[in-house]
């Protein structure tokens, strides 16, 4: 039983220096080095400012932007936390109601006829982690309508600059495709200025 | 449901069944101390190893001798670990400047991370330093892990032994599992993560003004790292709280079929491993067949149920068709990248396996959706389950299986050739029902009383479905929940400045725990030691043939019906009511 103690306390110490420090800080050692960008957050700069992260969603408003998916948490990037309502909630069907009437008013003036069957669901609902850097293809297209009328672009190039500005699947087949918001507002507005 | 989706499924499955065999051969050469290809850069650090922790490597353990060193290791580092987490504020690398955590809720994560549960009542980058995730929780995610696997290799040894009562020695097997699977794995496995853009670094967050103006504060720290072997080791503890939700913890599609890939790498290679061991292949490939049958049907089930929608959504009027640009479906609580496929997936192998990493939130999903992962952990997390863990835990079905069918022709059960009797049948018992029982009565507790109330979030059977699913989830180590569910409460966040647990939940959930990983590890020892000495009668004509499509069958039933009979009741309060009505509570 002794033996057993002691190797236990050793083993303790051992394997704590070894895959506690010794790994994660040798793993620090080589993304420093060889992805410099990604290991500390994929950070966005304009005109040398850091404004985001591209692997991370941030609330934007007004009619000039593309909007990020609906938010619990404020578009939080060190608090996170789900919505968590289940499926039978009421409260989740309000706030379902007032996110689909949002999005309806603020887009039917530049796509009439805008019926909520064609608003598709991550318009509305809110992603996991509160910070989702994409939205659908579907519903960026509609969006394009907005941004480019108040913009006075082309919404060909708006198309365009939407198809640019989406992450394809991993590999061709792996997840879904996504349109990253920010890049795609960044690109806007160098596009407008 | 698209053809994209079913060919994400298809793609999975494939991969993962290429390399089970490969994988699974050279686990079984690590375990018979054979030479591998890694073994001119590791067997000199595996005898520093052995010197420093002042071992003899060489010396035999019968099941008890093994027992007694497992659980004296464990109880240590459970000790080390408290103590870690209840100084926090004195270490290193707290760059947030976090206080040390409340004794019950320490008391939980401490319990959950040596139970390989890796449950959050914690939050990840809103209490804890970089030195606890670091030193203290992703160390316990290696050596939880490989608690689990050095069993199981003891325990696969008991099943082949021919005469002698020694099942190996529980150092040798512990260092050979760490250094020679799970920290190469691990590497590697960072390596893909932080190519595709998960964080490693020891800087502190980050604050600036977004492209609109608003402000915004990144969590950052060295996750990478952490993430690779909390998915190998089907540990799941999140380094952000959101878990594999968070980008910086999974940001690609790649990343996540890499994530969701390495939840049963080793789970299911551990059956290609299990069959080498007793000398033949096709017992390995049976239990692999069993377990893979019972996934595919989850990960159908709960996409399908996604698809369609949640009634909060038609109430709403949101879409739920899927059509060019979107995947459709119940978005709520998904991320884009990953979809109604991706997510749905993941939730069907994070509980599968207990691993309990999500990358979705469990509590919105639909009745339907939410029940796969419920029945996934009832079946005592034998779907490849923990790694070591779920295998010795399916070889305690596999025993039970025989049994039954012994009992229906009337022969004295055998296995691998080894007659089951008595003793053995009596631990499988305690083995396969403890677990049930325990998630049954704690589930109970919680919600006859009134101190089981506070944890709640959703009202009506929702509510009901978060407490069964926590004491599941618990019970059988896996550690996902309906997250609505909380034993700690974290008023000004961040930073855990007049946080507090409700103790209640911590200490009960805490206690569920150990007892959930150390008395099937027990009782799996325990019917190794008695196998271990029997004789091996030679395989005749009336021989019951477990490596065969009906064997197959025959566990699975044996599994549906354990699972069923015993959980029936509860899931029909809960996720079955939600299912059958489109009403809202």
């Amino acid at each position: 039983m002794r033996r057993e103690l002691i190797s236990s306390v050793l083993a303790i110490v051992v394997f704590t220096i070894l895959l506690g420090l010794a790994y994660p800080l040798v793993m620090t050692g080589v993304g420093q080095v060889v992805w410099p960008n990604k290991a500390d957050g994929s950070q966005v700069e304009r005109d040398g400012k850091v404004v985001g992260s591209r692997l991370i969603g941030q609330e934007f408003e007004g009619p000039r932007y593309f909007h990020s998916r609906p938010s619990v948490t404020g578009y939080s990037a060190n608090v996170t936390y789900f919505n968590n309502l289940g499926p039978n909630n009421n409260e989740l069907s309000d706030l379902f109601r007032d996110n689909l009437a949002g999005y309806l008013r603020r887009e039917r003036r530049y796509t009439p006829g805008l019926r909520p069957a064609d608003v598709p669901p991550d318009a509305v609902q809110t992603a996991a982690s509160g910070v989702d850097p994409h939205i659908s293809e579907a519903n960026a297209r509609i969006q394009a309508r907005r941004v480019a009328q108040v913009r006075g672009l082309s919404l060909d190039r708006v198309l365009e600059l939407v198809d640019e500005n989406t992450d394809g699947r991993g590999l061709g087949v792996l997840g879904e495709p996504g349109v990253n918001v920010l890049e795609l507002n960044l690109a806007i507005d160098a596009e407008a200025a | 449901m698209t053809f994209e989706g079913w060919l994400q499924i298809a793609i999975y499955l494939a991969v993962l069944t290429a390399l089970t065999p490969l994988l699974g051969g050279y686990m079984a050469r690590v375990y018979r101390g054979e030479r591998v290809f890694l073994s001119p850069v590791l067997d000199p650090l595996e005898r520093v190893t052995y010197r420093l922790l002042r071992v003899n490597p060489q010396a035999r353990q019968d099941w008890k001798g093994y027992a007694r060193t497992t659980l004296v290791f464990s109880l240590l580092f459970w000790i080390v670990l408290y103590v870690i987490l209840r100084t926090q504020g004195i270490h290193p690398f707290n760059p947030e400047g976090f206080d040390s955590g409340t004794w019950d809720v320490s008391f939980n994560t401490v319990s959950s991370f040596i139970s390989n549960t890796n449950w959050q009542f914690y939050g990840g980058e809103t209490t804890l330093s970089y030195f606890s995730q670091m030193a203290g929780l992703a160390v316990q995610n290696f050596v939880s892990a490989a608690v689990g696997m050095a069993v199981l290799a003891a325990v696969i040894r008991g099943f082949a032994s021919r005469g002698t009562a020694q099942l190996g020695n529980f150092w040798q097997d512990l260092t050979r599992t760490l250094l020679f699977i799970l920290l190469p794995l691990s590497i590697v496995g960072t390596l893909i993560l932080m190519s595709q853009g998960v964080v490693q670094t020891l800087a502190g967050s980050i604050t600036y003004t977004t492209a609109q103006g608003f402000d915004q504060t990144l969590a950052l720290g060295p996750a990478a790292s952490q993430i690779a072997i909390k998915q190998l080791g089907t540990n799941g503890g999140g380094f952000f709280n959101v878990n594999s939700a968070f980008p910086f913890e999974n940001p690609t599609g790649f990343s996540n079929f890499v994530e969701v890939l390495f939840i049963l790498l080793i789970p299911a290679a551990l059956t290609a491993t299990f069959g080498r061991m007793v000398g033949n292949r096709r017992q390995g490939w049976a239990l692999y067949a069993a377990m893979a049958v019972m996934l595919v049907v989850g990960i159908a089930v709960a996409y399908g149920a996604e698809q369609h929608g949640t009634p909060a959504q038609r109430d709403a009027q949101v879409a739920t068709a899927s059509a060019d640009g979107t995947t459709g479906g119940n978005l709520e609580g998904k991320e884009q990248r990953f979809g109604i496929t991706g997510s749905s997936m993941w939730a069907a192998i994070t509980t599968a396996a207990s691993n309990g990493s999500v990358n979705s939130a469990h509590d919105s999903y639909t009745g339907t959706g939410g029940a796969v992962p419920l029945v996934n952990m009832m079946t005592g997390e034998v779907i490849f389950g923990g790694v070591g863990s779920g295998l010795y835990g399916m070889l305690l079905f596999v025993l039970l299986a025989v049994f039954i069918a012994g009992l229906m022709v009337g022969r004295t059960p055998e296995y691998l050739g080894k007659k089951i009797e008595a003793r053995e049948v009596k631990f499988v018992l305690i083995g396969t029902l403890y677990t049930a029982l325990a998630v049954l009565v704690t589930t109970a507790i919680a919600i006859a009383t009134k101190w089981g109330a506070p944890s709640i979030y959703n009202p009506a059977p929702q509510g009901f479905s978060e407490t069964l699913y926590a004491y599941t989830s618990q019970g059988n180590n896996n550690g996902s929940a309906f997250a609505g569910y909380t034993g700690f409460v974290q008023p000004n966040a961040p930073g855990n400045v007049g946080a507090f647990g409700i103790t209640f939940a911590d200490l009960l959930g805490g206690v569920t725990m150990l007892a959930a990983r150390f008395v099937p590890l027990l009782a799996a020892l325990a019917v190794a030691g008695s196998l271990a000495t029997k004789r091996v009668s030679p395989a005749g004509a009336g021989t019951f043939r477990t490596d065969t499509p009906t064997f197959v069958a025959l566990l699975v039933f044996v599994i549906v019906i354990v699972a069923a009979l015993t959980f029936f009741p509860a899931l029909l309060l809960g996720p079955v009511v939600q299912a059958l009505t489109d009403q809202l509570f």
